[in-house]
């Protein structure tokens, strides 16, 4: 018995018929609040062999047009329009028929690939899956699945494939997951996947791979992509084409050259100014020595150690290892590295959250590895620290202004007038209106809590601040509406800081002086400019080289310099 | 995001409290369900309130001005649900137990509260041994049948049989054993995942105190559970409370009307066909339970925003999002509060 699926996919389509059509795509969600206009009035097409990238900021109706595409909307939605793969309605084609469509005309990349995939199965078994779904009601044999979860896994360029086909998702690291879940988009042979932000949980270096992967598979196989991504460095090293889309609406649709060349729209063109790029606007522009080297040190790492305790019968997780460091009063020190380098947790220790296990950390004189709250909370009021996720960081029980004041009750006892006082000048000075105080922290936008967050952290004048990857959550205008407001700040109060970001280009333009953390160690320090331009280490060189830059024609030249250096 | 252009905004007290504001969001039979628990609720503790005004007779009255109540009558005429063996009205026990039940309620639900909350707050902030002594006492007390730590603690407390008030805490304390594990597991399990929120942290950092910590940051956000869990638990304090006056471990007739009891006595007619004394203790326990029950689950759907109903989107008459208030709480919406 064999199974045809190859031949399942239509030859005789006119090579510039488009593989989907969306035709003045509505979307509407049902909310407590009434109905919210999700994509107002969408219309795009897709040829074969292109790869679409739809770009826009969150709430702009991406995803949701993505999903349209799969017919994945909640009960809550309800569409009109029409969207047509291979020339059948989505919207309108019975369950059965979508069942049909799914995996074998279209399939979907979700975005986090730990959770994408089922723990409890191996992954030959979930590509199986489909394969099993599109049988046609026939017996698929264990062995004929299994070959052909092979033969996916070798697509995706997994290593020894006949053995891991076998493997459970744990197995795999991050960006392996990712290509899993993309053979399992492959098995059938698809004529369009749909990507949706692929990239976004990975880091670059594996970023950088899963772009190569995708480049691969529409070159090989004449896959069409829709690529869903907020990254604009993304879209310049792979897209063909570029939908720009804002508040449920297409708001310029060009070519990737011509888009970044000459964007036509106000707001392409101010979303591609907010765009960071490696190399300009670095704040060590033109520095040849370390500035502040004169005032005091306010950190002093030398040979940190910070262990996670392991579980019974496997030894401790060297989180940190051997990191030597400082920070001097008024300097801005930047800290990056790609998960699990220990960036944040060197963050936490330095503000007390988490405990040293060996070598030195003074931090304002104090001794981290006796660390003890009552003595060190004196010190509290001198460090201030701006969290990731603004959403998060606030009680949403409190009022901003509970909020922002509450390091000042802590420590000074101030009346309630005095307080607001104090809440109302520092609003002023993260650019929000005092009467923000009265509301709560769901009634504000995601920058500006980041802006509220940083009013927190600063009210008692700290003279060190901790900011862990603050701009990670935002939007990219937003990023850069935050990043400047750093800038001022932290030109008017003086405050030494330690920033830590993954973004290599967030990082140079705020800091002076720039450690890279992997693997828990320091592998290189060194004047902001200067390690972004002509790293030392093997790692620097691979992280800079792999971080797409906004700009197509740049971003192919740097792909060939990477794929060089990975040659070497 | 609509947030940016939003005014602040405090909602009538009528739309924060649990229940009306639920009401309001429901729809379809979401809300024929929360609607009904509510009527059964409030005829509950209406009859319990009013108990002295809307029984015809006291709990324990045999006999008024006309000679002694006959046994066993049947429905009809002076006694509008017939009378006991003993010669009890039964309309008025049906009353009278109302209150006697939703007292046990309020007793019982008020100490497991205070002091599941109290233990949960505490345990799961701190942790360390603390946490691990009263997690597996609760484990312990959960292994146990309900019943039957119930009946330990009510003899316990006052050798099983007891007046009025020393009946209801009898009772109440025996529940109370029970249900604290509950309130406990859920506080605790709410501390710990609150203590590892960034806003928590954020306190720690600043150099809040664990006390301040615990009461001002935590305290509220735990607690938004409770009301889901106090009708839950509500309506298992009434079973438990029917169940031991079943046993006979409950309250004497001569000093309080109790279901379960009634029912215990009733046992005995039923096979002689007098129906009306078992029939209606038991639906005035059914009622009851099933009214607490849905306002329960009913509350339990409409918190989770995937199980909750809505008006189709772009039906006729749904309000569009015009108002502030409606942009917050789509904002809350969106983000999954």
């Amino acid at each position: 018995m064999t199974i045809t699926i190859d031949s399942v996919p239509d030859q005789s389509r006119p090579a510039d018929q488009p593989v989907l059509e969306i035709d003045h795509l509505k979307v509407t969600f049902a909310t407590d609040g009434g109905d919210v206009y999700a994509v107002k009035d969408v219309s795009l097409d897709v040829r074969s062999g292109e790869v679409l990238a739809i770009v826009g900021e969150s709430g702009s109706g991406k995803t949701v047009t993505a999903k349209t595409i799969l017919g994945l909307l909640p009960e809550t939605a309800t569409s009109g329009g029409a969207v047509l793969i291979n020339g059948n309605n989505v919207i309108s084609v019975s369950a059965a028929k979508l069942r049909q469509i799914r995996g074998r005309d279209v399939a979907m990349v979700f975005q986090e690939p730990s959770t994408a995939l089922n723990p409890v199965f191996t992954v030959g078994w979930q590509i199986a899956e489909g394969i099993r779904a599109h049988a046609g009601g026939k017996r698929v044999s264990a062995k004929d699945a299994k070959a052909r979860a092979i033969e996916a896994l070798r697509k995706v360029g997994i290593p020894d494939p006949e053995h891991r086909v076998n493997y459970y998702p744990h197995q795999f690291s991050g960006g392996q997951k990712q290509r899993v879940v993309i053979a399992a988009a492959l098995a059938l042979n698809p004529g369009l996947i749909v990507a949706d932000e692929p990239t976004t949980a990975l880091d670059v270096t594996v970023q950088a791979e899963i772009l190569e992967l995708l480049r691969d598979l529409r070159d090989t196989y004449g896959t069409s992509i829709v690529l869903i991504t907020h990254n604009m460095g993304v879209v310049a090293d792979l897209a063909d084409r570029v939908v720009v889309m804002y508040q449920g609406d297409v708001v310029e649709d060009a070519p990737v050259r011509v888009l970044f060349a000459e964007p036509k729209q106000d707001y392409t063109r101010r979303l591609l100014a907010a765009v960071p790029h490696l190399g300009r606007n670095s704040a060590s522009e033109g520095m040849l020595e370390r500035a502040h080297q004169g005032s005091p040190v306010l950190v002093e790492a030398i040979n940190l150690t910070i262990e996670y305790p392991g579980r019974l019968g496997t030894p401790a997780f060297k989180a940190v290892d051997g990191v030597s460091f400082t920070v001097s009063q008024g300097e801005v020190f930047g800290l990056v590295g790609e998960s699990g380098s220990g960036k944040t947790t060197i963050g936490r220790a330095i503000a007390g959250l988490n405990r040293t296990t060996g070598g030195s950390l003074k931090v304002l004189g104090y001794e981290m590895l006796n660390f003890k709250e009552r003595t060190f909370k004196p010190l509290r009021k001198d460090i201030g620290f701006v969290f990731q996720d603004p959403a998060a960081s606030f009680n949403p029980q409190l009022t901003i202004g509970d909020c922002v004041a509450e390091p000042m009750i802590i420590h000074t006892n101030p009346s309630p007038a005095q307080a607001r006082k104090r809440v109302a000048e520092l609003l002023e000075s993260v650019q929000l209106p005092a009467s923000y105080a009265a509301r709560y922290p769901h009634e504000l936008s995601g920058g500006q809590r980041q802006r509220a967050s940083l009013a927190r952290a600063l009210i008692l004048n700290p003279r060190l601040l901790i900011a862990d990857e603050p701009t990670s959550a935002l939007d990219v205008s937003v990023q850069a509406k935050v990043l400047e407001l750093f800038k001022e700040i932290q030109a008017e109060f003086g405050f030494a800081a330690l920033f830590i970001s993954h973004d290599l280009a967030v990082v140079d333009i705020l800091s002076q002086w720039v450690g890279v953390l992997y693997k828990g160690k320091l592998v290189e320090q060194g004047i902001g400019s200067q390690v972004m331009g002509a790293p030392q280490h093997d790692y620097t060189k691979r992280l800079i080289a792999s971080l797409p830059v906004p700009d197509p024609d740049e971003q192919a030249r740097r792909r060939e310099a990477h794929r060089a250096l990975l040659a070497q | 995001m609509a947030t940016t252009s939003m005014e602040p905004t405090k909602k009538s007290l009528l739309d924060r409290l649990p229940v009306s504001s639920h009401i309001r969001q429901s729809v379809g039979l979401q809300r024929t369900m929360l609607l009904i628990g509510v009527v059964l609720c409030t005829v509950f503790v209406v009859a319990a309130i009013f108990a002295p005004l809307l029984a015809p007779y006291g709990y324990s009255q045999i006999s008024d001005d006309a000679g002694s109540f006959p046994a066993q009558a049947e429905p009809g005429g002076k006694h509008l649900l017939g009378t006991t063996v003993g010669g009890y009205d039964v309309l008025s026990r049906v009353i009278w137990g109302s209150q006697t039940a939703l007292a046990v309620i309020v007793a019982a639900v008020l100490m497991s509260i205070f002091l599941g909350v109290f233990l949960g707050l505490v345990s799961g902030y701190f942790g360390g041994w603390l946490d691990r002594v009263l997690v597996v006492i609760a484990d312990a007390i959960y292994a146990f049948p309900t019943l039957l730590v119930a009946i330990v603690m009510s003899i316990a407390i006052n050798k099983g049989q007891s007046g009025f008030w020393g009946g209801i805490f009898a009772c109440g304390f025996a529940i109370t054993a029970v249900f604290v594990p509950q309130y406990f597991r859920v506080i605790r399990a709410e501390t710990i995942r609150l203590k590892a929120e960034p806003f928590v942290e954020s306190a720690q950092v600043v150099g809040a105190s664990s006390a301040r910590i615990i009461s001002r940051h935590i305290f509220s956000n735990a607690t938004r559970t409770l009301p889901l869990i106090f009708t839950l638990n509500a309506s298992e304090a009434i079973l438990t409370l029917a169940g031991l006056g079943f046993l006979g471990f409950g309250i004497e007739p001569s000093s309080a009307a109790e279901w379960g009891f009634d029912l215990n006595k009733a046992m005995s007619d039923a096979s002689s066909g007098i129906w009306w004394t078992g029939v209606f203790p038991g639906m005035a326990i059914v009622l009851t339970v099933v009214g607490l029950t849905l306002v329960g689950e009913s509350i339990n759907d409409l918190n989770d925003p995937r199980l909750r109903g809505r008006k189709a989107a772009g039906a006729k008459g749904a309000p569009g999002p015009s108002t502030a208030a409606a942009q917050a709480a789509i904002a809350a919406d969106v983000r999954g509060l």
